[in-house]
């Protein structure tokens, strides 16, 4: 029988050894926990990029921006046909399908995020990564958002260009027709013809009609997180979008009108402050008309849409929190 | 369950922080003339269910330019009452379109008026006169309540100072709403002028009238036009001005 080797006894080195092996591995460990930080901007990113590249690929979306961009092209036509308020009815039309159009857009895009990741069941290969939830909505949001930017800048640009070209045409018709007069009342047949055309009060109309839509795109995320199907969360953002032009009104009656029953009051109060108020953001109609709008004014509009969609955004990660997947 | 009550607590706690904020903001919007339009269940009636629902969700502007578009070709077809409806509707959903006041009040003052003085089913002068008045007084109606819409714009005084100019032949009340057109910041330079022409043809305020144009008359030579120098003269000559003062 080989004799057994005699044990060996462990030797302070071979002690110091186990431990520096045992301190490499726990660093490793360690390296890779740190590099997870609980908030990546890389991480919404990249979500946010996929969501965009996602929206882009469905046709449905290209329909509604051709509908719209048609829409504005239709306008000059209208413009034709009226006669003495072209330009107002010509940025009616194009203001109105903007905001229509990414009102929409928001609308359906948003409803269709969380209950198409389920039914992929992509959104498990997500959250089994180490995405936490809110990065998750906040990718989804930022990226119907993205959207929702270029396809209110392709339809101003096209706006703004109809607009120019109209007026032009409409400048050199009124040189020819003046010829025969004083260069003063040619001036102001020019100036009154150029400022009823373009309006610098347009481009901050524009940014209220994209918040608008931000709002609408984020509450439909909070009510995507429980819904049971994207039907459903268009029915519901459907009638909110209706009841939140009357949010305004259902407000005014309930502070000021104190004559109805509790039933009705209790009913308006509901109304006024579970719901947005979307007249708030329709600025564009008075625009329109002329009315000048103060940056004073803008901005407190600008940031209350901003705080809504914020707002809306963490509500939809307190639901999805608890949300079983 | 529980979070679902959490959620619609911590929206009800949203809504009752923003409440005021809205509220206040509400009427800044309004101080700046924005949301002026007030949607009554007449106007409901007047435009339908379809008509109101776009107006009430954000298509108030858009509708408003189907109404005046519609007036358009009622005037066309000289359909007055038609006219006159359309026009209520699209100026009761863009009250702050100046262009709709000013459009409904030419129509009714102006083409509705001429149009019941030569209209054969009215039997007689007398009821041809009613009728003409009528439609003056609409017109007029239109640019009175135009310029409460929109205090802060001088063509609608301008409009109402050529009908009181023009067709109730009141200078008087025409050189005030010239002046007044005149005060606002964006008003052109003529409407100095115009309201002292019209001040210059108010019977009693000749001193007044002569006192204005000779004001402008002294700015010099770009004030020179030639209304302005053969009004001048003709109050010179009316109030005995000496002649050592005098411009002509």
């Amino acid at each position: 029988m080989p004799p057994t080797p005699p044990k060996k006894m462990k030797t302070a080195n071979d002690l110091d050894g186990k431990k520096r092996r045992q301190a490499s591995a726990k660093s490793v460990v360690n390296s890779f926990v740190v590099k997870h930080r609980p908030f990546s901007f890389l991480r919404i990113a990249a979500i946010t990029g996929n969501t965009f590249t996602e929206l882009v690929r469905l046709k449905v979306f290209y329909f509604l921006l051709i509908f719209a961009l048609l829409l504005i092209a239709n306008s000059l036509f209208m413009a034709r046909l009226s006669f003495q308020q072209e330009f107002q009815v010509l940025k009616d039309v194009s203001l109105g399908a903007m905001s229509i159009f990414s009102s929409l857009l928001a609308i359906v895009a948003t409803a269709r995020l969380i209950p198409r990741d389920l039914e992929d069941r992509t959104i498990y290969s997500i959250l089994a990564k180490p995405v936490p939830r809110h990065e998750y909505l906040m990718g989804k949001l930022a990226g119907v958002l993205l959207l929702l930017a270029l396809s209110i800048l392709a339809m101003s640009a096209l706006f703004l260009v109809l607009l120019f070209v109209r007026e032009h045409i409409l400048v050199n018709e009124t040189l020819r027709a003046t010829a025969s007069l004083r260069p003063e009342q040619i001036q102001e047949a020019l100036h009154r013809l150029k400022a009823s055309a373009f309006n610098a009060n347009l481009f901050p109309g524009i940014v209220i009609i994209y918040l608008k839509a931000a709002l609408l795109a984020a509450l439909t995320l909070l009510i995507s997180t429980f819904a049971s199907s994207n039907i459903f969360t268009i029915l519901v953002m459907v009638f909110v979008y209706f009841i939140g032009h009357l949010q305004a009104t259902a407000r005014e009656y309930w502070l000021q009108d104190h004559s109805g029953g509790w039933l009705v009051r209790a009913f308006l109060a509901l109304v006024a402050l579970a719901f947005p108020d979307l007249q708030l953001f329709n600025l564009v109609d008075d625009i329109v008309a002329g009315t000048a709008i103060p940056m004073t004014l803008f901005s407190q509009t600008a940031v209350l849409g901003c705080v809504y969609t914020s707002i809306y955004l963490f509500l939809a990660w307190v639901a999805f929190q608890g949300k079983e997947l | 369950m529980i979070r679902w009550a959490i959620i619609f607590s911590l929206l009800l706690v949203f809504g009752t922080l923003r409440l005021s904020i809205e509220a206040a903001l509400t009427e800044q919007h309004r101080s700046a003339y924005f949301h002026q339009a007030r949607l009554g269940l007449d106007l409901r009636e007047q435009i339908g269910q379809l008509g109101f629902l776009a107006a009430l969700s954000g298509f108030r502007s858009l509708v408003a330019d189907v109404a005046f578009i519609q007036a358009h070709v009622a005037w066309e077809r000289t359909e007055w009452g038609r006219v006159l409806l359309l026009f209520r509707e699209a100026t009761t959903l863009q009250p702050r379109s100046v262009l709709f006041w000013d459009m409904a009040a030419w129509h009714m003052a102006w083409n509705a008026s001429v149009a019941a003085s030569h209209d054969p089913f009215l039997t007689n002068n007398a009821l041809r006169h009613k009728a003409q008045d009528e439609y003056v007084a609409l017109g007029k109606d239109f640019l009175e309540r135009g310029i409460k819409n929109n205090p802060d714009r001088p063509q609608l005084y301008e409009s109402l100072a050529r009908l009181y100019k023009e067709k109730l032949n009141n200078h008087a009340a025409a050189a005030r709403l010239f002046a007044r057109a005149a005060a606002l910041p964006s008003a052109p330079e003529r409407d100095k002028r115009f309201a002292a022409y019209e001040l210059s043809y108010a019977p009693g305020h000749e001193r007044e009238a002569y006192e204005a144009l000779r004001r402008l008359y002294d700015r010099g030579e770009h004030e020179r036009l030639p209304t302005l120098c053969s009004r001048l003269k003709y109050l010179e000559q009316k109030l005995a001005i000496p002649l050592d003062e005098r411009a002509f």
